[in-house]
């Protein structure tokens, strides 16, 4: 069977793929064994290896470890297994289902496995946490170095008893003889002994059919951590001598400072004030003192005149970046002859989508403590780029990188909102002017204002589609929202799929699903329309122009379980949307009630069936997609930043709208366990159907069609 | 300004230095190392910071220090007796009611409330109830699940 959905690339995101510079892990293995105890030490070399390109000269003794390293692991004298990877948790429950990969391969439960992340003095090197790239890319590697720890103690207790390794079996942490009976604990195997092993990433993994940890609902490692309120995260951290920090804010975006007069808040006992540049900030015992003494501070801004959100959709279309293949990333995609296609088409169509900026909120604001000693800085932050933000402590301070070491407790969320370092570089300046560690916690409005926003968008689509249903032509262009899940899985002989870089007049960045969200939307609504006018059921109309196999395959279940096609009574109606992102198929049905006389959209149901190839963990899935669907309510109904001349409007949450409970409909999942694929991430391809899936049941409901991201902010208004 | 000195927390008094107006949950996080109840907005909005004052659910980051008098404020961290979970957090793990977990404090203080209040809540009552409590991972479902199931357990033991 084809499966051309895996042929479409996974195309790097311009506003997610933010590599730092090549880092060259350059440690003794001796090294390794000071620091962690006699034991095991299996190491995970990255494909491509780019140690011996170098050209540094430098021989390989034997004794370095790969230059270049996924993960690394630590089986220990006293039988703990210590896992070290640059990822890091805010709240996908990757923490668990990487021990999981790691207690299947090494057949230990889950609890004998520590996991050490996104430490940039322990854990190598790392990008980020992003792409749902952990559980394809970072699983398989801890998965093989845990296979290979595995084989090393079958091979020592094969040596020891002077039998076939073959004949062993490795379990709940002992390695065992079948036929002798006898047994000996990993541990016992180890003692004193310094062995190193590298594996490469190519090497085999136990095939899921065989998964006995891993495809379970494991509970929330440190779960009782949570619900106890003892788990510190980075807003929490507390080092002896800390002042608290807080920052003057501009008073607007792009503001400069013409004027200011930091006397008074000098004057008052104990507080520290910077002025440096543009940055003026303050740290004092506690945090009524630094707000006290930010109060204190006159200053006036220089404010240029800036767009507002009602010009929004007009400027991003006016400020295009021409030429040919502006952005250089190959976001411009053609076959076929798109205008003699859509000239014969029996219907024709063209339609304009617009999504908002929206804000990421996570309930944890950005939060860091930085600690100095002599020019070695230390800082906790929730971040989910922790060698990201090394690099720009290091840049920002004038310092090797070797002397900033960045730390991240698990974090209270990110959604992509957290891969920058501001307030870890703020509190660093801070910390390096009072000559004591300070803690920096962003309040509510500065994350709403000073963070940034998922990209706003203009999207056109034209289509073309035979009388017999079948789709001829498709030209889809998106300015400024991105290229993420832009191309179409629709089966179509003609194409031109561009995507258009434009200034943007707010600071942007990351989103979970990125742009595919606001591509989504249009593609999926675009093929409702032309589902209407063709007078063909949108189910139909996609399964004719659909040969994707994995795609089907949810769309069908999904409809299945939802019950597509019953009858429906006044102001209710029923819409469908889905599609491939990040390697996962999703489709989304919804329900939606109307009440016409007061405007209020209810979404009632949700019904998504979801399939990422070999599932790792069903009930965190299920969790993940619950939470996909109801985050993604709110941009699909009501969430969007208010912006005027470079302020945000809104940035509160007695102004912004997030979801609530009272928002949630009944959400129903179905999972398609494929254990023939490869597992892929799911922390965000499951919300990319919802918001085409309403806005198709809102015309189901009412004949009326919004193209508009959020759809109904202030209620339906039924003409 | 009038000092609060004194704060009863958690079943003993203890001992602060805030302005009457300081806010309970700086209060709480900064000078008695209570890090458990969680700053998310400052206004009231997201319930993060919920703690309970005499049974009540309290929003701490509006809640001045000179209000609280003699009345016993109770955090996350005094719900659970010694190594035993209260029934509510219990709950909370069994159903798996948290991602980031950023907010579960704050739910499980006004979830507390609640079925102090309400021993058999209706599902449409504990969403009303906790609209107050913002969770952005959007594990609503599994919170109200949560709550039904902690409230069955309450009412056999």
């Amino acid at each position: 069977m084809s499966d051309e959905a895996h042929e479409i690339p996974l195309e790097p995101e311009r506003y997610e793929l933010r590599a730092g510079p090549a880092y060259w892990f350059e440690v003794d293995r001796r090294d390794f064994f000071k620091f962690l105890g006699a034991g095991i030490l299996v190491v995970c070399a990255l494909k491509g290896t780019r140690g011996q390109e170098s050209g540094s000269g430098r021989r390989s003794s034997g004794e370095e470890v790969p230059r270049e390293i996924g993960g690394w692991l630590h089986l220990g004298q006293n039988g703990t297994v210590t896992v070290y990877t640059g990822k890091v948790e805010v709240g996908q429950n990757i923490r668990t289902s990487l021990s999981q990969a790691v207690a299947e391969e090494l057949v230990i439960p889950v609890s004998k496995v520590e996991m050490v992340m996104g430490d940039t003095k322990l854990t190598p090197y790392d990008m980020g946490t992003f792409g749902s790239r952990t559980t394809p890319t970072m699983s398989p590697q801890l998965r093989k170095a845990a296979a290979a720890a595995r084989e090393l103690l079958i091979g020592l207790a094969a040596s020891q008893w002077k039998v076939d390794g073959g004949r062993l079996v490795a379990a709940e942490g002992k390695i065992t003889d079948p036929e002798t009976k006898r047994s000996v604990e990993y541990a016992a195997l180890i003692k004193g002994q310094e062995l190193t092993q590298t594996i490469s990433a190519e090497d085999g993994l136990m095939p899921a059919g065989k998964w006995r940890v891993q495809g379970q609902s494991e509970a929330k490692v440190q779960g009782s951590e949570f619900v106890t309120g003892k788990h510190r995260y980075p807003s929490d951290q507390k080092v002896p001598e800390m002042l608290h920090g807080k920052i003057l804010r501009p008073a607007a975006f792009g503001a400069t400072l013409a004027s200011i007069d930091t006397g008074e808040a000098e004057r008052i006992p104990g507080v520290t004030v910077v002025h440096d540049g543009n940055f003026v900030g303050v740290a004092a015992p506690s945090t009524e003192i630094a707000a006290r003494a930010i109060a204190a501070i006159r200053a006036e801004w220089k404010v240029e005149p800036q767009p507002s959100n009602q010009d929004l959709f007009e400027y991003l279309k006016k400020n295009v970046a021409e030429g040919d293949d502006p952005t250089g990333d190959g976001s411009r995609y053609e076959t076929g002859a798109v205008e003699k296609a859509l000239a014969t088409a029996e219907h024709r169509l063209l339609q304009t989508y617009t999504v908002r900026y929206i804000a990421h909120a996570p309930l944890e604001p950005r939060a860091a403590v930085a600690e100095w000693s002599g020019d070695e800085l230390t800082v906790w932050t929730g971040t989910q780029r922790p060698f990201g933000v090394r690099s720009e402590l290091a840049e920002a301070f004038r310092i090797p990188e070797e002397r900033v070491r960045v730390l991240m407790p698990d974090t209270g969320s990110a959604y992509g909102g957290k891969h920058t370092g501001e307030a870890a570089v703020e509190a660093a300046r801070l910390a390096r002017a009072a000559k004591r560690p300070v803690k920096l916690v962003w309040t509510r409005e500065e994350e709403f204002t000073w963070a940034y926003f998922r990209p706003a968008g203009v999207i056109e689509v034209s289509g073309g589609v035979r009388g017999d249903g079948t789709l001829v032509a498709w030209e889809f262009h998106n300015y400024n929202s991105g290229s993420a899940g832009i191309r179409s899985y629709y089966d179509v002989a003609n194409q031109r799929i561009e995507f258009h870089e434009t200034r943007s007049p707010l600071r942007q960045g990351s989103y979970r699903a990125l742009a595919a969200t606001a591509n989504h939307f249009a593609r999926e609504s675009f093929m409702d329309e032309l589902a209407r006018q063709v007078g063909m059921d949108p189910l139909e109309f996609r399964r004719k122009n659909l040969k994707n196999e994995r795609l089907r395959a949810v769309f069908e279940a999904a409809a299945k379980k939802f019950g597509w096609g019953r009858a429906k009574v006044a102001g209710q109606g029923f819409g469908m949307g889905g599609g491939f992102e990040k390697a996962g198929n999703v489709a989304t049905c919804a329900e939606v009630a109307v009440d016409r006389t007061s405007g209020e959209v209810k979404v009632v149901r949700v019904v998504t069936a979801f399939e990422c190839g070999a599932i790792v963990n069903p009930d965190n899935l299920r969790n993940q997609i619950e939470g996909s669907n109801i985050m993604g309510l709110g941009g699909a109904l009501f969430e969007a930043i208010e912006f005027e001349n470079g302020k945000v409007l809104n940035g509160r949450f007695s102004s912004y709208r997030v979801p609530r409970f009272s928002d949630v409909p009944v959400l129903e999942t179905v999972l398609l366990d494929r254990k023939d694929i490869p597992s892929a991430g799911a922390g965000e391809c499951p919300m990319i159907g919802l918001a085409p899936a309403i806005g198709n049941a809102i015309f189901d409901a009412t004949g009326v069609r919004l193209r508009s991201l959020p759809m109904v902010p202030d209620g339906l208004r039924v003409a | 300004m009038a000092k609060v000195t004194q704060l009863n927390v958690n079943g003993s008094w203890r001992t602060v230095d805030a302005d009457a107006d300081a806010s309970l949950l700086v209060v709480l996080r900064d000078q008695l190392d209570l890090t458990g109840s969680k700053y998310g907005c400052g206004e009231g909005q997201c319930g993060a910071c919920t703690v309970l004052i005499n049974g009540s659910a309290r929003r701490s980051c509006i809640t001045q220090v000179g209000t609280i008098g003699q009345k016993q404020i109770t955090t996350i961290e005094g719900l659970a007796k010694g190594d035993r979970l209260h029934p509510v957090q219990e709950a909370f793990l069994a159903q798996a009611a948290m991602q980031c977990a950023y907010c579960t404090s704050g739910m499980i203080m006004s979830a507390v409330a609640l079925l102090k209040a309400n021993n058999n809540p209706t599902e449409g009552e504990i969403r009303h109830f906790m609209e107050g409590n913002i969770c952005r991972c959007g594990t609503h479902p599994r919170i109200v699940a949560a709550i039904r199931s902690a409230a069955e357990e309450m009412k056999h033991s």
